[in-house]
């Protein structure tokens, strides 16, 4: 995710990304959600619809 | 840094040649015969490593002239042929169209089947075995994303927009205490480690200093710029679960939040960076340059191959002897 963006917590509060481009998790196996910790390619995880969706 | 000590007759011509106010007479017995095996070629890797070196930081004492002396320039050329020549043997060639460059990339980094080095350092290193990778690999980190720098001027649009936005961020933002580099010395001193650039180039072998040539050889030659992003992109897409292992087996050994932060950091910064090197460097610069797309992936494929052999050579060393080299205490 790239550009003007803030992330918050389900209370609000606003979480760190530690930089201005962040990568999301999508397949639910992060150990650091919402972030990515490139755990997706351990479990096989696709995301449907390819690049255009990333 | 020092001149390193030589290891055969080509490194021990080029270490003496640097010895001496530029220009000096320098010649080097001509090399030929088999190139595989080629990455543990102790007098190539280094005599190589040290002619890129002056591209770099250079030497104590050594004549920043040579750099681009006319006799060191073409004894690396020869060097470098050997080596990429070597290198092609190791990393086959891949057919790929340019639009499905970041699909290949993923396809070769899930097929990957190097030894499992980060598995090894997570649950079974000592902390001697530990205190080795962090020497070995400081050969490269204290000057990390240097040499993928050499690419930035070469490439152009988003592909050169994408390289910066990783780049910056290795750069720590332009603060000095984030630099990945600085983050590295933080477990070196936190391992009794020399953090002094280029303190471990003597006692690392040719397939150590082989990671580096691969990235310097294809960031200085510009016909390799494919290849160069190629490399990055399988850096970074191969980084974030290694290093979450390399983490972990820094805390189980006894290091604190400061020692691990270089990898905890890794985990993160490099889901962020497969992501833009997969898909707005390597993908941006192939529909850029359709031709280049098969390099991008040769590019990747070596850095995948000399990884493997070093985590190899690593492995195997701690099987046979699992005492630690007494000169990288
Ligand atoms: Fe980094
Ligand atoms: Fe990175």
């Amino acid at each position: 995710m790239r550009g003007d963006f803030e992330l918050r917590t389900q209370s609000g509060e606003v979480i760190d990304g530690g930089r201005g481009t962040v990568a999301l998790c999508r397949c639910g196996l992060s150990a650091i959600k919402p972030l990515c910790d490139g755990t997706h390619k351990v479990g096989g995880f696709h995301a449907s619809g390819g690049d255009r969706e990333r | 840094m020092r001149l390193p000590h030589p290891r055969g007759p080509v490194s021990a011509a080029v270490i003496d040649a640097l010895g001496h106010p530029c220009p000096y007479p320098l010649a080097v017995p001509p090399a030929d015969g088999p190139v595989d095996g080629i990455v543990h070629d102790e007098d190539l890797q280094l005599a190589l490593w040290t002619c890129y070196e002056m591209h770099y930081r250079g030497f104590d004492g050594v004549d920043d002239d040579w750099e681009w002396a006319p006799s060191l320039i073409a004894v690396r050329g020869a060097l470098e042929e050997r080596w990429l020549a070597g290198l092609r043997l190791l990393a086959p060639p891949v057919e790929v169209e340019p639009d499905a460059v970041p699909s290949a990339l993923a396809e070769l980094v899930a097929a990957d089947d190097g030894p499992s080095l980060a598995g090894f350092l997570q649950r079974k290193a000592t902390l001697e075995q530990f205190r080795e990778f962090v020497a070995q690999r400081s050969v490269y980190h204290l000057k990390e994303a240097d040499p993928h720098s050499w690419g930035i001027p070469r490439l152009e649009g988003s592909a050169k927009a994408a390289l910066i936005e990783i780049q910056v961020d290795e750069y720590g933002g332009g603060r000095v205490e984030r630099m990945h580099s600085e983050l590295f010395r933080d477990v070196m001193r936190a391992l009794d480690l020399d953090d002094d650039y280029g303190h471990y180039v003597d006692q690392a072998p040719a397939v150590t200093l082989a990671v580096t040539n691969t990235i310097s050889l294809f960031g200085l030659r510009r016909s390799l710029g494919g290849a160069l992003i190629g490399h990055l992109a399988a850096f970074e897409m191969t980084s974030s679960l290694p290093n979450r292992r390399y983490g972990n087996g820094l805390r189980r050994l006894g290091g604190d939040a400061t020692a691990t932060r270089f990898y905890d950091e890794h985990v993160e910064a490099d889901a962020v960076h497969e992501q833009i090197a997969a898909h707005d460097l390597c993908g941006g610069y192939a529909r850029q340059h359709p031709e280049a797309a098969s390099d991008i992936l040769f590019g990747a494929t070596a850095c995948l191959a000399v990884e493997a052999e070093f985590g190899r050579y690593l492995l195997g060393r701690w099987e046979s002897s699992p005492e630690p080299l007494s000169r990288t205490a």
